[in-house]
């Protein structure tokens, strides 16, 4: 009970605590630029949270089970592309192969994927954070991914509602997101004190 | 042949010069848009963090420059990120090596040079396609594009936030910090600001 207890407070922790995109900034491109419709984004987040996932797990394995006894601590950034690169092409190819539907509703996000910072972040906060048992990389992992779906969807639907704002000239666009996120930031900000 | 020079000098200051305003990658572009957000809590690590990007941007459009004609179409972006992942490896030793105080405090960052927009971009749009001289000064230019954006927006929040830059104390006493420019509010706010002074300066230059 009381593993339990721990691997869900580190699942809400990197969820809305410890959310990568407002206290870590990572995925800001793709959260910034994402368009404002609510089920593309939804769409980009799911296959966010299934790469980061998978590919948390996996560098995570090899860096505990071969890097580390090996002395190759050097070669790790370069590994951690290499595997993640693989990860995404793999789902891609076994996603098109057995759920052309899936395919199609997020095919062009996965390729992507593969340059989004949160992905490789993942793989050095396991590190940083020096996790050092399966289940808990498993949860934590599909955790950051899941709170990149909920910034990046939380986004999409304010700028639904930003394209009907009056904004001045100057701060269409771009300037005007950044300032909406910094406001979204501060909400968040509320559930700092909730979990240790 | 003195034409074709004169063409060439163009060429090279065009490079060069891009990245400084036309086309920097923080204010026009928007791409990379983590570090400028994340390290500019003080102007040190956003200079060291800027430095890195310069170190790694060279070096990397100097190499995917001299292997143009061997890229292959569908393996080009590997390439690029395997490279590029090479050099930053040795900057994330030479800082933890010489600099250990500023490695701590910027973290997984330098690593995550690696994902940064620029560099790729750069490869693509630049390097992989031109030669060997416009591709080091294109690097230098959106460098230290780069750099300045950082240091602006990382001299705005330090002096703000503890009423210092670079650890020199510039407000009077009776200043207080606003310490909401140390957190994530500030940085998203403060660079939503720039942006909009940056698009609103533009527009009155054009009419």
């Amino acid at each position: 009970m009381d593993r339990v207890y721990v691997l869900l407070m580190g699942f809400l922790s990197v969820v809305l605590v410890n959310n990568f995109v407002f206290t870590k900034f990572l995925g800001t491109c793709p959260y910034l630029g994402v368009s404002g419709r609510i089920d593309s984004a939804f769409g980009m987040g799911l296959a966010v949270t299934f790469v980061t996932a998978l590919s948390g797990t996996l560098t995570w394995l090899v860096d505990y089970y071969i890097l580390t006894p090996l002395g190759l601590e050097i070669t790790r950034y370069i590994c951690y592309i290499v595997i993640i690169a693989g990860a995404v092409q793999l789902v891609e190819m076994y996603v098109r192969k057995f759920f052309p539907s899936l395919y199609d509703a997020f095919g062009i996000f996965l390729p992507l994927i593969s340059t989004n910072c949160v992905i490789l972040a993942i793989c050095l906060f396991l590190d940083i954070w020096g996790t050092d048992n399966l289940l808990e990389v498993v949860v934590l992992s599909t955790g950051v991914g899941a709170g990149f779906a909920v910034a990046i969807c939380i986004m999409a639907g304010i700028r639904e509602e930003l394209i009907m704002a009056d904004v001045p000239a100057g701060f269409q666009g771009a300037p005007i997101t950044l300032i909406t996120a910094g406001i979204l930031t501060l909400a968040f900000m509320g559930f700092a004190g909730m979990i240790k | 042949m003195a034409q074709s020079n004169e063409l060439q000098t163009g060429l090279y200051k065009r490079a060069l010069l891009a990245g400084l305003w036309e086309q920097n990658p923080t204010f026009r572009l928007l791409i990379g848009m983590c570090p400028p957000l994340a390290v500019t809590t003080a102007v040190k690590p956003a200079l060291t963090m800027g430095l890195s990007v310069i170190f790694v941007l060279v070096c990397s459009n100097f190499v995917t420059s001299l292997m143009r004609n061997l890229l292959k179409p569908h393996l080009r972006i590997i390439m690029f990120t395997l490279n590029i992942a090479t050099f930053v490896t040795i900057c994330d030793l030479y800082l933890r090596a010489y600099l250990p105080r500023m490695s701590e405090i910027l973290g997984a960052y330098v690593p995550l040079i690696i994902v940064n927009c620029i560099i790729i971009f750069r490869c693509e749009a630049c390097a992989s396609k031109c030669g060997l001289m416009v591709s080091i000064l294109d690097a230098i230019g959106m460098g230290l594009g780069f750099t300045i954006a950082l240091c602006i927006l990382a001299s705005i929040r330090e002096l703000l936030a503890t009423g210092c830059i670079f650890d020199l104390r510039v407000m009077p006493r009776g200043f207080v910090p606003w310490l909401a420019m140390q957190m994530p509010v500030g940085a998203f706010v403060t660079l939503g600001l720039l942006l909009g002074l940056a698009s609103v300066l533009t527009r009155k230059k054009r009419s």
